[in-house]
Formats: C-alpha cells, sequence, structure tokens
C-alpha cells in the first residue's frame, strides 16, 4: 500500500531530477565525487540517507528491491529501509539477491555475482578517500584534478612498516579506469574485486557528506597496491558453521561468554540458499 | 496560448519521469546500447525521444541551449511552460538540444573545470536515424565493444583526449536514444 501523501519514492520531482543528473555526470566521469544537494530524510545521517536519495531517484515502479545491512536482509537498518519504500512507492520488495532489480546495500557487495539490468546502490559514509589523509576539501579536490594520489600510497606503505602487510582491511581505496582513486564505502577488502567488471550498474550515494559517484558496468577497478606487496582479498579462514561455504565472507559471532564463537556467511540470502540446497556446516542445528 | 503548448507533457509525472530517466541511465551507463524513451508528445521538429529527455531532466535550474531549427517559437514555449528550463547562449548551457550540424562548434560549451568536470554541458542530438553500424566504441559501460552511428569521428575522440573533462551526448531519434559520454574512447 502506497501512503498517498507522498509523490512517488518520497522525493519531489525537482530533487529527482537534480539527483539523476548527478547520477549521469557521475557515469560518465567513473570515480568522480558529484556533488548533490543532499536532502533531510526521515532518517538520520549514517543511515543511508545518501543510498536512499540515489534509490528514490532510480526506482521504477515495477522495479523488485532488496535492501542488505552488512550483508543481512533482517537487521533494522535494512527492514527499515525496505519497509519506507514499500509505503512511499509501492513496489514489490525481496531477500533475494537474484530476483532484485535494485538492491540498496550498506558495507557489502552481495556474493551472488549480479546480473545486467541490476543496479546496486551503496551507502556511503566518507566518500572522500584521501580524508583522512587531508582534511581540507579544497585541496583533496585539487589532488584529485592534479592525480596527485602519492600520499594514499604513503599510507599504505607506512602500513607495511608497521605492521608488515597493508592492514587496510575494509574502505580499501581503489583506482577506476586509471583516473580516479575512489572510496569503495567500507565494504570488507574481500569485496573490492568485485567492483571490477561488473554486469551491473553501480551507484555510490554519501548523504551527509552530499557526493554521489559511480561505476558503469564492466569498468576497469584496481585496489591499490605495490609490486611486492599485492592486493590480497582476505576473509577469515574458516568455512561457514551453517552452511559450510569456504569462499563467502563470513562474520565471527561470540556465542557464549566462555569465548565459544562460530563464523557464519555474512550475506544471509546466500547463505540460506545453500542451506536450503541441502549444504550443512558444523554448527548447523 | 495555444493548446500544441500545454499538451505533450507527461500524463503521469512521477512515474513516467521515473522510467525514462532509467532508460536514459541505461544508454549513459552503457554506451552505444539503444534504449526506448517515449511519454511526451513535444511539437516538431522536437522528436518524441529528445522531448521526453528534456521533461525528465530539465527544470528552472537547468540553463538550455536550443540550437538551429530547434530554436522555434513553438518548442520554446513547450519547454518553458514544461520545464521553465532558461534559455541561454551555448557558452552557459547545462544542456544543448538540436541537430548535430546545428550545435557546432562543439568548443562553445563548457567542459567543466579539472576540479569539477562535472560541470560540463549535456547535448542532446536529433539524429534523422540511429543504428548499430558505424563507429566502435570502448570503454566503461562496454564490455568488448560496441557500435553507434555516429555524425562523425574526429569530434569524439578530441572530446575523449579532454578526459576527465568533456561533454557527453545523448542522441535521439524518433523514440529511441543512445548515449556517448566523455569516457568512451571512439575508434
Amino acid at each position: 500500500m502506497t501512503d498517498q501523501a507522498y509523490n512517488f519514492a518520497y522525493l519531489d520531482e525537482q530533487t529527482k531530477r537534480m539527483i539523476r543528473r548527478a547520477i549521469l555526470k557521475g557515469l560518465a566521469i567513473p570515480g568522480y565525487q558529484v556533488p548533490f544537494a543532499s536532502r533531510e530524510m526521515p532518517m538520520p545521517y549514517g543511515w543511508g540517507t545518501g543510498g536512499v536519495q540515489v534509490s528514490a531517484a532510480v526506482l521504477c515502479p515495477d522495479d523488485c528491491f532488496k535492501v542488505i545491512d552488512q550483508g543481512a536482509d533482517d537487521t533494522t537498518n535494512a527492514v527499515s529501509i525496505r519497509s519506507f519504500f514499500e509505503r512511499t512507492a509501492g513496489i514489490k520488495t525481496t531477500t533475494s539477491t537474484k530476483a532484485a532489480t535494485v538492491i540498496q546495500t550498506r558495507h557489502r557487495v552481495p556474493e551472488m555475482p549480479l546480473s545486467e539490468g541490476q543496479i546496486l546502490v551503496y551507502q556511503v559514509p566518507i566518500p572522500e578517500p584521501l580524508r583522512f589523509l587531508e582534511p581540507r576539501e579544497s585541496e583533496t579536490r585539487k589532488m584529485h584534478s592534479l592525480e596527485e594520489y602519492g600520499l594514499m600510497h604513503v599510507k599504505l606503505y607506512e602500513d607495511i612498516a608497521r605492521h608488515g602487510h597493508i592492514a587496510t582491511s575494509y574502505a580499501y581505496p581503489v583506482k577506476v579506469e586509471g583516473r580516479y582513486v575512489m572510496d569503495p564505502s567500507p565494504i570488507p577488502k574481500f569485496d573490492n574485486p568485485k567492483l571490477s567488471d561488473s554486469a551491473a550498474i553501480q551507484l555510490f550515494g554519501a548523504g551527509r557528506e552530499q557526493r554521489i559517484y559511480a561505476l558503469p558496468p564492466y569498468s576497469r577497478v584496481v585496489s591499490l597496491d605495490f609490486e611486492d606487496h599485492p592486493f590480497e582479498a582476505s576473509k577469515a579462514d574458516h568455512s561457514c558453521g551453517l552452511c559450510a561455504a569456504e569462499d563467502s565472507y563470513l562474520d565471527e559471532v561470540i556465542v557464549d561468554d566462555v569465548g565459544g564463537r562460530m563464523f557464519v556467511c555474512s550475506d544471509t540470502d546466500f547463505c540460506e540458499a545453500r542451506r536450503a540446497a541441502g549444504h550443512k556446516g558444523k554448527d548447523a542445528a | 496560448m495555444r493548446v500544441q503548448t500545454l499538451e505533450g507533457g507527461f500524463s503521469e509525472p512521477a512515474m513516467q519521469a521515473a522510467q525514462a530517466f532509467r532508460a536514459v541511465m541505461d544508454a549513459m551507463a552503457r554506451p552505444g546500447s539503444f534504449q526506448t524513451l517515449n511519454g511526451a508528445t513535444p511539437p516538431a521538429p522536437l522528436s518524441a525521444a529528445a522531448g521526453t529527455v528534456v521533461l525528465t531532466l530539465c527544470d528552472t535550474d537547468t540553463p538550455l541551449y536550443l540550437a538551429g531549427a530547434l530554436d522555434c517559437a513553438e518548442v520554446r514555449a513547450w519547454i518553458s511552460f514544461h520545464t521553465g528550463a532558461p534559455f541561454v547562449a551555448a557558452a552557459d548551457c547545462m544542456f544543448a538540444l538540436g541537430g548535430w550540424a546545428d550545435l557546432m562548434p562543439l568548443s562553445a560549451y563548457p567542459t567543466g573545470t579539472s576540479e569539477y568536470p562535472d560541470r560540463s554541458a549535456t547535448l542532446i542530438v536529433e539524429m534523422g536515424t540511429l543504428s548499430g553500424e558505424g563507429h566502435s566504441l570502448r570503454g566503461p559501460g562496454i564490455r568488448d565493444t560496441a557500435h553507434l552511428s555516429l555524425p562523425e569521428l574526429e569530434a569524439f575522440q578530441v572530446n575523449h583526449l579532454q578526459f576527465p573533462l568533456g561533454l557527453d551526448f545523448i542522441f535521439a531519434s524518433g523514440e529511441s536514444i543512445a548515449a556517448l559520454p566523455r569516457s568512451t574512447e571512439v575508434f
């Protein structure tokens, strides 16, 4: 049921046009952060206001919408954003990655490869990969315009000097089409390879920071690294306790107060589909 | 005011604009792919596809340049009534609308600044026909190569060389569009 008091997908048409123009420029300049006039949304900053605005601008009445929060369809954030669009846009929602046409995500890329016709919308807290190295926007903008990314390599080098390996494990910086260094949002670096050469359109929305950026399908996205310290997509060295998957990203869950723990897939849809297909992990009841 | 001016807009603005934008976005994300675009019935010589792009993306915030035969009273009145977009010279526009020859020279349009390459014009080009035969395209959004009948070659090569600055193009013919962003290499 749609709340008729609102325009389709909550935002007014002029706001959607403004966001849509930003998305088009973002697609034309992959990895470049397009400023946009982010609106107040009926949820606090940090809860995905950027992603929600991008989703509102791209959703069509016949879309099937999925929201994941750290891979899970059933967390507060995911449930409330899903019901927000059920109410304001009257669209179908799903938890199945395969059935969804638009997927809004916080900090994960689904395990299942995406297909043409799907759109992945990322919620981004800090869109500027150089922000923690250089706090001034005027300077980071200049660094992007001059392609001056030496500082980022220094940061990765300092990781190696201090820890012996690149210790950055999430929001791992990538270079898009050999030009812009981009923050992939705080996805684990395990997910970084999925950004490259994806069949889906990937859109990134940062509400508080008022930036939109995008990756067209089949874009070349390379994680920054060094010849002698190549990028490695790491995950916990276990298999899923419920579905026994060896190749999915795992969450560590503390199960009692005497140090017991289990590892489970962070992508709940992927895990459920495997269990339904008969796979069984060592902790499955 | 003529009836023709008041008619031809979206009958369901929110729904039709959403569907039209998805077509435009798919075109821009997959250069060389063709998308069907309709909903608006603008006065001649504006095509349905180009008219729908204007209704979907233009409003009072987007200065628009009309080139050649499209710069006529009927089209001006229709766009003014339905979008409120101000008409400006090529150098100040965010969107330009016209036939390829009328839109020349490309050097007249803003291509953005190195710090803000998004502050650049999008050209909506009215084409007689659009086909998937012709020049080869390569770049983001294209798996291997795509093909598109472009009005010429060199202008798009020069445009691509300016990346990340440059112009983005939406080609319209009848009820069909294709797009060519600056990121696409043409050969």
